[in-house]
């Protein structure tokens, strides 16, 4: 296998705040290869957001990355100054957020806007900037893309408006996007042909990608491999198919087990007790170990990572017996 | 089937404000914006007493509209709703504390500078349900039954959690007694390890208090879960009712297909390459709504007949209808 494209070692972002230390994001490491998609899955709060906003360098105080390393193409990405990193970014790493309302200027078309995200980065002409642009949106499936380039964000769907972002974050073909649940706001039909062609965008053109979000359903149907937060690391992490099949830390078990799909109809579901733990004030050792069935006095200390083959999870009693799955 | 919560004809326009220079503009025959949307189409259903209809669509088309016509929140344009032969509305105002509503969005519903205990007490003392002096009381059972600590009533909504809160709305929304409980999206905002826990309250209570619920979610999975039966909107009118079962297994309406194929599913071989059944195109919008069959232009079942005629509800089988001219063709698809 060759070099990772993206690479993140022990990466810790905390916030400074008059209350106490948020930390955010403690200590989390994975590699992310040409083309490979890779699902963040976690709930409110769980710090996976901060992650992807750690990889472009965009945490602003009081936060700010305390310790670890993000390397893009070999390149340190924690150390650069500000400039540098704005070069890098939208050109070999982009983000996509959840809310593509609140992306887009409102004041500005979409050809404008994607004509001054060309601009940032290269010298191209008024026309071939154009035909550029409106390449990217029929990429994307946006039909007659010549003419919509001179509408406003108003003039279009969610969904629409979501593909305009894509459109945008692809631009300069970046080796890695983030994707900061994309298609959260968006129908489910809407949902399922923007999904399709994600996961066909990064077999084409190579690009990598960070997909976050709640919903473990998405995830399984367009990221080969998976990572799992809660409280600020990741506690379990793997291919996506093993992983959900045969899930080793209570917390990813206990998700699976808590989909209504998981459930005869009617029954009651399984339930994980209590809600997640504020960063303010976690528990020592295991952040899981207040929630979790299988908790010991051992768990009063911080599990590391275990490895075993291509799968880590951070847990002293992982579970063993294979999930039922329903066929 | 004796029907315990029938909701007859029922449509809702909303047509747009227009000030006074714009009516007066629009009598000159100048070009005002006058068209109104009809959210809500013709629906007619009826619930037995004690089951939970699920109501299912995407955004737009109408579900949460036909929740707040039967929750008696607006009046209908046409049509009634009736609880036990005794209508929920009349004259435009809500007649009856026997349907209660519970939110999307526990931040939004609950008012922040109301002790939650207030909030809950508030509608059973101004029925008559309970008095001032014994509301503490009152609040503190309801506040039992939806597994919260009854110390908590003294609190404000922001020192609650968002499951917390939706348990708030449920307690509000039960403390008046009602025969029917509208849930509009109730686990939509919530974690999904909280969303087990809403729904295990949910199923608890419907079960225990009788309730009649319409269960209002575009989480398929989730409706599939607490309802009996399940009715798919499309752009204001009912496409398809039946049994949960057979619906979800047998989509007799192409939309209904297509939706279930949308949604995404945990995918557990690595080798498998998912294949989404995506719509093509987008919901029309519903100030021009296509002719005939609203669904036509995305169907692949259309044809001429489709475009020029509006589908009857027809029934399939027991308890089960459906809004579509080729029908029998979609369901020998779903069973081949």
């Amino acid at each position: 296998m060759s070099d990772p494209v993206l690479s993140v070692k022990d990466l810790k972002t905390h916030f400074f705040t008059r209350a106490g230390v948020v930390k955010a994001v403690d200590g989390i490491s994975f590699d992310l290869a040409e083309g490979e998609i890779m699902g963040l899955v976690g709930e409110s709060g769980s710090g996976k957001t901060v992650t992807g906003f750690s990889l472009l360098g965009l945490v602003d105080a009081p936060g700010r990355i305390v310790s670890g390393s993000v390397k893009l193409k070999g390149t340190e990405l924690t150390t650069l100054s500000a400039a540098e990193l704005r070069s890098l970014r939208g050109h070999d790493i982009s983000m996509i957020f959840q809310d593509p309302i609140a992306t887009l200027n409102p004041m500005l078309t979409i050809g404008q806007q994607m004509r001054m995200a060309i601009d940032a980065h290269e010298r191209l002409g008024a026309r071939a900037a154009e035909a550029r642009a409106a390449e990217l949106l029929t990429q994307v499936g946006i039909p007659s893309a010549k003419e919509r380039l001179r509408a406003y964000p108003h003039e279009f769907s969610g969904g629409m408006r979501q593909r305009v972002a894509i459109a945008i974050a692809l631009l300069h073909r970046p080796a890695v996007i983030v994707a900061d649940e994309p298609t959260t706001a968006l129908d489910v039909s809407i949902q399922a042909q923007i999904l399709f062609q994600m996961r066909d965008l990064a077999r084409e053109t190579g690009t990598a990608m960070v997909w976050i979000s709640h919903d473990l359903a998405v995830v399984s149907s367009l990221a080969s491999k998976l990572a799992v937060m809660y409280a600020g690391r990741i506690v379990e992490q793997g291919p996506t198919a093993t992983l959900l099949r045969d899930p080793r830390h209570p917390y990813t078990a206990g998700l699976i087990a808590s989909l209504p799909a998981m459930a005869a109809p009617g029954t009651p579901l399984t339930q994980i007790p209590g809600t997640t733990p504020s960063l303010l004030s976690l528990p020592e050792g295991c952040p899981f170990a207040p929630r979790c069935d299988r908790a010991t006095d051992t768990c009063k200390t911080d599990p590391d990572m275990t490895h075993q083959d291509n799968r880590g999870w951070r847990c002293f009693h992982p579970v063993t017996r294979t999930a039922e799955v329903p066929a | 089937m004796s029907s315990f919560l029938s909701i007859d004809n029922v449509s809702r326009l909303f047509g747009p404000n227009l000030t006074t220079g714009e009516k007066i503009a629009a009598k000159l025959g100048s070009k005002v914006e006058t068209r109104s949307v009809r959210a809500v189409s013709d629906v007619s259903l009826s619930i037995r007493k004690g089951e939970t209809l699920g109501l299912v669509g995407e955004s737009g088309c109408g579900k949460s509209t036909l929740g707040r016509l039967i929750a008696g929140i607006l009046p209908p344009t046409t049509g009634s709703v009736t609880i036990d032969g005794k209508p929920v509305m009349e004259n435009g105002t809500k007649v009856t504390t026997r349907v209660q509503t519970v939110f999307q969005d526990p931040f939004a519903s609950l008012d922040p500078r109301m002790k939650v205990g207030d909030t809950v007490a508030e509608g059973p003392i101004a029925h008559g349900l309970t008095t001032k002096g014994a509301a503490r009381e009152y609040v503190a059972g309801w506040f039992e039954r939806v597994g919260l600590d009854p110390v908590w009533a003294d609190r404000y909504p922001h020192q609650f959690s968002g499951g917390q809160r939706q348990r708030i709305a449920i307690a509000r929304a039960l403390a008046m007694q009602p025969d029917v409980l509208i849930c509009d999206e109730p686990v939509a905002s919530l974690d999904v390890s909280i969303q087990a826990q809403i729904i295990n309250l949910f199923l608890e209570l419907t079960h225990d208090l009788e309730l009649t619920c319409v269960f209002i979610s575009h989480d398929l999975s989730v409706v599939q879960h607490v309802s009996d039966r399940v009715a798919v909107m499309y752009l204001g009118r009912i496409v398809e009712l039946g049994p949960v079962a057979e619906v979800f297994g047998t989509p007799a309406h192409p939309y209904t297909s297509a939706l279930f194929g949308s949604v995404p599913k945990l995918v557990l071989d690595a080798d498998e390459l998912v294949h989404f059944e995506t719509i093509e195109g987008e919901v029309p919008s519903p100030l021009s709504p296509p002719s005939g069959c609203y669904y036509h232009p995305r169907c692949p079942l259309a044809s001429e007949q489709c475009s020029a005629q509006q589908p009857a509800t027809q029934p399939v089988a027991e308890l089960r209808a459906v809004a579509c001219h080729h029908f029998e063709k979609q369901l020998a698809k779903a069973t081949a």
